[in-house]
């Protein structure tokens, strides 16, 4: 199980609290597919969440943005269910299920993949990909071991499933026997999307999608993106750097700094607010730089 | 002199059946440190216990053989179980050297309780495999060494093709691979652990009565753990394989060796070899290269 993983030094700077009020409407698409409310996550005194809320909109491509150590994986890891936050509540479609451990999230429809790539080693691209039909596999050992009857009929549909759609759809063809550990990098994270989409998500969290990738790896990763969206009507909650590909394909944005949400709002919206410049480019005002840099090394 | 062949034949048959013994207590001890990442040191103790077990029920309580071996493997798998649940959940995220250690502990800790319960000296588990001598050829073999390589190839087989083909153990590999990854695609991780930890010990209280029914039984016997230590070294802390082939390979040099140098030469066989093994293969024969050493 996952303990808590590297988290980079923040600080709550009072400056940052201000501004929830200002933020722009946000987009509406359709009824809120997940909706988060108050999330607060402590790293024993280190608070890496704090009163964090916003809405995904069915149907949306929702992008997490912010400076590193803004929080953004933390969040990722309480939604999915590997960290347990201590105040707040993730509500997917209604429900409420911050009680539910990770794999029964995954049954609901939450698929996610992560920021460094997390792919089984030793086995093949079908192999992985087969591995997130797990989650939806109804038979027993039994059956299992006679292989035939219910475990054959299930491995049959299993295979066209995600033959005819996953991997076709993702142009993965020509590796699909290929053991991950010999793929381009590129290439592994498009495998790691493609068992996330086997296990047939209605929400898929995408943590850093292009990071590392080059232009055209990440003009193809944005179309499979936008298809999954649109093809296939999942619901996409995102985190990325690449502001060229937030701009581009998402319809929400959400910015985190030092844990807290600065703003939310449609990305035109979002890049034109003061607060999000001041996050990503520091402020212009050297006084006030002197008294962040101040406030880092007392902290 | 001539070399007496058919003497050297039965001497390599009572190795492999050692061998097959060793194997799959290697087995247990795999599928812990697969699972969970656990260096359990107390494999051999667990061992021990699966046996006492056995002679509890079979001579303590009378029972018939065929009620008396499926209580013996429930109870080790009931005592993996609370080991699990109670000892190694709780360190979970702590250093891999803090928890080797809380199983060096626990050994003792089942060695205490079996001489407080059993007492301390040795004592030979009921008769339950006959004594008549097999042969194969005309090399003799004992019948409960082969006995015990039948059970022990059967039960490692059953391993092997679950591991392959079931869908736990597709989801044990996947979290031996990627606990976050599998977690996320559904794979219930404690359950997984938890599964391990049972398994692992019916199959050590398995070898535990073989075991016992070959050389008796005693609350130091568990230092048989410490050959099957070997074993996984050899093979690959991580490779099911690996115990399968070291098992075998184990179980030959310590026969050869205690019968054609002498006894006390059997150890300094075995450990040259882990040595020798180490300097090659730092990793054993079949184990990821990546795994971390202690």
């Amino acid at each position: 199980m996952p303990k808590a993983r590297g988290f980079d030094g923040e600080e709550n700077e009072d400056e940052d609290r201000v501004g929830l009020p200002q933020v722009a409407a946000m987009t509406s698409i359709g009824d809120a597919a997940l909706s988060v409310s108050g999330l607060t996550l402590n790293f024993g005194g280190l608070r890496a969440l704090s009163d964090v809320g916003f809405d995904v909109a069915e149907g949306s491509i929702t992008a997490i943005i912010g400076p590193n150590g803004a929080g953004k994986t933390s969040l990722f890891n309480c939604i999915s269910g590997f960290y347990r936050p201590q105040a707040g509540a993730i509500r997917f479609e209604g429900r409420d299920i911050s009680r539910l451990h990770p794999p029964e999230r995954a049954r609901l429809g939450l698929a996610r993949t992560f920021q460094n790539i997390a792919l089984f080693r030793g086995m093949t691209v079908l192999d992985n990909i087969k591995l997130g039909r797990h989650v939806h596999m109804r038979t027993n050992l039994l059956d299992g071991l006679i292989y035939w009857g219910r475990a054959q009929r299930e491995e049959v549909e299993v295979r066209a499933e995600i033959e005819e759609r996953v991997i076709d759809f993702l142009e993965i063809n020509h590796i699909r026997n290929q053991p991950v550990a010999s793929l381009a990098y590129g290439l592994r994270k498009r495998v790691e999307l493609a068992r996330a989409l086997a296990m047939r998500p209605k929400i898929l969290m995408l943590d850093e999608p292009v990071a590392g990738m080059n232009r055209e790896e990440t003009e193809d990763m944005a179309r499979f993106i936008l298809d999954v969206k649109e093809e296939w009507g999942v619901t996409i909650l995102m985190v990325e750097h690449d502001m060229g590909l937030v701009m581009d394909i998402s319809d929400h944005v959400v910015v985190l700094n030092f844990g807290q949400v600065i703003a939310r709002g449609a990305p035109a919206e979002v890049t034109a607010n003061e607060q999000v410049i001041r996050a990503y480019l520091g402020a212009g005002d050297i006084g006030q730089l002197k008294a962040r840099i101040a406030g880092v090394e007392a902290a | 002199m001539e070399f007496d062949w058919l003497f050297f034949l039965e001497v390599t048959l009572a190795g492999l059946g050692s061998g097959a013994l060793l194997a799959l207590t290697a087995l247990a001890f795999v599928l812990i440190y697969k699972a969970t990442k656990v260096v359990n040191l107390a494999i051999g103790e667990m061992l021990m216990v699966g046996a006492y077990l056995f002679f509890s029920f079979a001579a303590g309580f009378g029972l018939p053989v065929w009620l008396a071996i499926p209580l013996a493997l429930i109870g080790g798998g009931l005592l993996g179980a609370i080991v699990e649940r109670t000892i190694i959940r709780p360190m979970l995220g702590e250093s891999a050297i803090s928890v080797f250690m809380v199983t060096i502990g626990l050994g003792s800790v089942l060695v205490g309780l079996v001489e407080i319960i059993w007492g301390a000296a040795p004592t030979q588990l009921p008769e339950f495999m006959g004594t008549t001598p097999l042969f194969i050829g005309d090399a003799y073999v004992s019948r409960k060494i082969a006995i015990g390589f039948a059970v022990a190839s059967i039960v490692i087989a059953a391993f092997v093709l679950a591991f392959r083909f079931w869908r736990g153990g597709v989801a044990l590999r996947a979290t031996a691979t990627d606990q976050g990854a599998a977690y996320s695609c559904g794979i219930d991780v404690p359950k997984v652990f938890s599964a391990a930890w049972i398994v692992a010990g019916v199959a050590a209280a398995g070898a535990g009565i073989l075991v016992g029914a070959v050389g008796g039984i005693s609350p130091t016997m568990g230092v048989f753990g410490l050959s099957a230590l070997v074993v996984v070294i050899v093979g690959g802390l991580d490779s099911i394989a690996g115990a399968l082939v070291g098992g075998l390979v184990v179980g030959l040099v310590e026969a050869w060796s205690g019968t054609f140098i002498g006894g006390e030469y059997k150890l300094l066989a075995t450990f040259g070899l882990l040595i020798l093994i180490l300097m090659v293969r730092p990793y054993g024969l079949f184990g990821t290269v990546e795994i971390e050493r202690l």
